[in-house]
C-alpha cells in the first residue's frame, strides 16, 4: 500500500521551478531514495511531505488523506525527521531530546523515558551511558544515532531523512548505514530519504529516484539504474564504476561456495590432479573457526595473521576491497560464533557481478 | 560552586549593610577624616535605596521593552535584522552621560527625566542582548523543532528563550551595572541618590562625602555585577 503519494506536485520560489510535475509513491514499509546533484529539487520534494515546504500545483496524500487536511503541527509529529545537520537541542540531554515528540504528543515522561532507552540501545549507544549527556558530548556518528533514534522516538510510520549521514566521515556513514538497515529490518518503517551520494541510495533503497533540475529523470530499482541508466545524465551520474557500485547490493553469502577445512594439527588433503579441486584449505578448529590457510598435502596449523574473513552479512563490495587490501586469494565468510561459513574467490565475485546484469537483481 | 556562591553573596550582603549603616559610615569616614564626614542631609541607608531603585527601576522599564523589541527584531527580516544591531552598536558609543545632559533640556530636572533617560540608555544593551541571544540558536535545531512538530509557541518557550537566556542576561547585566553607575550623575539634575554626596562635596571641597557616595556606588555596582553573573552562568549551564 502506498503511504506517500505525490501527484504532480510542483513547488516554485520566484520564476524558477524547484519541482516540476513531481509523481511519486512510497510504498509502506519501503526506502525510498531520492537523489540527484543540488538544486535538483529533492531537498522540496521531501520537505514537502512534512508540510514544510508548500506545493504551488498538484497533490500530495498522506495515508489517502491530502496533506492540505492535516494541521502542520499534528502531521509532523507522525512522521520522523532526520536532517543532515541533526539539530539535536543542545540545552537538552539526550534523554529530553529523544522523548521531545512523546512529549508534544502528551505522553507521561515515564513511559517516554522507557521507550527513549530502548530507542538508545536500538541505535547501538548504551542508555545508563548516554542519556544523561549534552550533545555537545557527542561525537558526530553519536549525535546521528541520537537523532534517528529522536526521529523514531513516538513510533511514526514514515521517516523523512534529509542527508542523514552526510556529515560524518566515511567510516562511521558506512557503520550508521548499516546498523539503520538493521533497524529498518526489525521496524519496517517507511523511509523517505534524500541523499547526493548514489553509494548510500544504492545501499539502503528499495527505489531510486534520479532526479535533476526539479524533474524525475529514472524511478527504478537500484540494480537496474546501475544496470541501465536512461539517457546521457543518469548514465554520468551513476559513472563509471557502476558496476563496482552494483556489488554493494549483492550479499557475499549469495555466492558464496561451501568452504574446504582442514582440522588444525591434522594434513590437508593432496590435490587430487584435477584443476577444479580447492587450492587453498581453511585451517579450523575444534569449533570450526579459521586459525589460518594451507595448501593441499600441507599440515594445518594456525597461521601467523589472522585469516580473512568477514561477516555473513557483507557484500561483494566489501570482499572485493578486502581481496584489493590484503591480497588474500580466499576470503572467509564466518557466523556470529565465528565458525567458517563459506568461502569466496575473486572468480566467484565476476560471475555473480556478470549475472546480476542480466538478471536486474535487488536485495 | 555552591560554596563560592554563598561566600561571595554573604560578602556582597555584608558590604552593602556596611555602606547603608550610619553608624558603621560614621565611624569608618570620622576615622579617616576627622569629626563631621558623614553627609548631613540624609542618612546612608536613604540614599542607597534611592539609588538602587533609581537604577533598577529604570533598568527594569529597560529591559521590558528591550526584551519585547529584541524579539521583534529577531523575527524581523534580515534587513531589518542587521539595521537593529548596527543602530544599538551606534548608541552604544554615545556616552551615557550625554544622554543624561541631553535629557534636562527637553525633561527638565528631578528624578524624572533621569529615570527616562537611563532607562532609554539602558534599552540598548538589553535590545542587543536579546537578538543577538535569539539569532544564536542553531538553525539546524529551529528545523528540527519545526519538523518534528512543535508550535511557535513552544518552540519559542522551550527552544529559542533558553538557547538565548545567556545573552539577554548579559544584556541586562551591562545595562544594570551601566545604569547604576550613570544614577551618580543624575544628582546633578536633582534625581538624589549616591550622587548627592559627591556633588555637595566636589562642591564643598569635602573629599569624605565624595568618598562616602563612590565607595558607596562602587559597593552597590560590583554587588550588582556579580549577582547578575552568577545568573548569567547559572542559565549558560542550565
Amino acid at each position: 500500500m502506498e503511504i506517500l503519494r505525490y501527484e504532480g506536485a510542483g513547488k516554485r520560489y520566484g520564476s524558477t521551478w524547484a519541482l516540476r510535475d513531481f509523481t511519486l509513491g512510497v510504498e509502506e514499509g519501503t526506502i525510498t531514495a531520492l537523489i540527484g546533484p543540488s538544486g535538483s529539487g529533492k531537498t522540496t520534494a521531501l520537505r514537502m511531505a512534512n508540510r514544510m515546504a508548500e506545493p504551488d500545483e498538484g497533490v500530495i496524500r498522506y495515508d489517502g488523506r491530502a496533506l492540505r487536511s492535516y494541521r502542520p503541527e499534528i502531521l509532523r509529529r507522525s512522521m520522523g525527521y532526520v536532517i543532515q545537520s541533526v539539530g539535536l537541542f543542545p540545552h537538552w540531554t539526550v534523554l529530553q531530546n529523544v522523548c521531545a515528540v512523546p512529549r508534544l504528543l502528551g505522553r507521561r515522561a515515564r513511559e517516554a523515558e522507557a521507550r527513549a532507552d530502548e530507542l538508545l540501545s536500538l541505535v547501538g549507544l548504551e542508555p545508563a551511558l548516554y542519556r544523561g549527556r549534552r550533545p555537545s558530548e557527542l561525537s558526530g556518528g553519536e549525535a546521528q544515532r541520537v537523532g534517528v533514534a529522536r526521529a523514531l522516538a513516538a513510533d511514526p510510520p514514515l521517516l523523512l531523512m534529509d542527508e542523514p549521514f552526510g556529515a560524518v566521515d566515511p567510516l562511521q556513514r558506512a557503520k550508521l548505514q548499516a546498523s539503520f538497515l538493521d533497524i529498518q529490518k526489525r521496524l519496517k518503517k517507511t523511509v523517505l530519504l534524500v541523499t547526493h551520494d548514489l553509494d548510500e541510495a544504492v545501499r539502503l533503497a528499495d527505489r531510486v529516484v534520479l532526479m535533476r533540475g526539479g524533474v524525475v529523470v529514472q524511478e527504478d530499482t537500484p540494480a537496474r539504474l546501475l544496470a541501465e541508466p536512461s539517457g546521457d545524465f543518469a548514465r554520468d551520474f551513476v559513472g563509471e564504476e557502476r558496476s563496482l557500485k552494483r556489488l554493494a547490493r549483492v550479499a557475499a553469502s549469495s555466492c558464496a561456495r561451501p568452504p574446504a577445512t582442514a582440522l588444525a594439527g591434522s594434513d590437508a588433503p593432496e590435490a587430487d590432479g584435477s584443476c577444479d579441486g580447492p587450492s587453498l584449505y581453511w585451517v579450523i578448529d575444534g569449533r570450526g573457526r579459521p586459525v589460518g590457510l594451507v595448501r593441499p598435502g600441507g599440515r594445518a596449523k594456525p597461521g601467523e595473521k589472522a585469516p580473512p574473513v568477514l561477516p555473513l552479512g557483507a557484500t561483494l563490495k566489501e570482499v572485493l576491497a578486502l581481496m584489493l587490501e590484503d591480497g588474500p586469494e580466499l576470503v572467509g565468510l564466518v557466523d556470529d560464533e565465528g565458525a567458517i561459513r563459506g568461502e569466496l574467490g575473486l572468480v566467484d565475485i565476476a560471475r555473480a557481478s556478470s549475472q546480476a546484469v542480466v538478471t536486474g537483481e535487488s536485495r | 560552586m555552591k560554596f563560592r556562591t554563598v561566600v561571595g553573596g554573604g560578602c556582597a550582603l555584608a558590604a552593602l549593610a556596611a555602606v547603608s549603616s550610619e553608624r558603621f559610615m560614621g565611624w569608618a569616614l570620622g576615622s579617616a577624616f576627622g569629626p563631621g564626614a558623614l553627609y548631613p542631609l540624609s542618612s546612608p541607608a536613604e540614599l542607597l535605596a534611592q539609588h538602587l531603585s533609581l537604577a533598577l527601576g529604570a533598568s527594569l522599564a529597560a529591559a521590558s521593552v528591550g526584551f519585547v523589541l529584541g524579539i521583534i527584531a529577531s523575527m524581523a527580516g534580515d534587513e531589518a535584522k542587521r539595521l537593529v544591531m548596527a543602530a544599538g552598536a551606534l548608541a552604544q558609543t554615545v556616552p551615557p552621560v550625554a544622554v543624561l545632559a541631553l535629557a534636562v533640556p527637553v525633561l527638565g530636572f528631578g528624578s524624572r527625566p533621569v529615570f527616562v533617560a537611563l532607562a532609554l540608555y539602558g534599552i540598548l544593551p538589553v535590545l542587543h542582548g536579546t537578538a543577538t541571544g535569539l539569532n544564536s540558536v542553531p538553525s539546524a535545531s529551529i528545523d528540527a523543532a519545526v519538523g518534528m512538530g512543535m508550535g511557535r509557541s513552544f518552540r519559542f518557550l522551550r527552544i529559542e528563550l533558553p538557547l538565548g537566556l545567556p545573552a539577554i542576561v548579559a544584556g541586562l547585566r551591562s545595562s544594570v551595572v551601566i545604569n547604576v553607575g550613570t544614577a551618580a550623575i543624575g544628582a546633578a539634575m536633582g534625581a538624589g541618590g549616591l550622587g548627592r554626596p559627591i556633588m555637595a562635596g566636589l562642591v564643598q571641597f569635602k573629599t569624605s562625602y565624595v568618598a562616602q557616595g563612590a565607595v558607596a556606588a562602587m559597593v552597590l555596582a560590583l554587588s550588582l555585577d556579580w549577582a547578575l553573573a552568577r545568573i548569567e552562568r547559572a542559565v549558560t549551564r542550565a
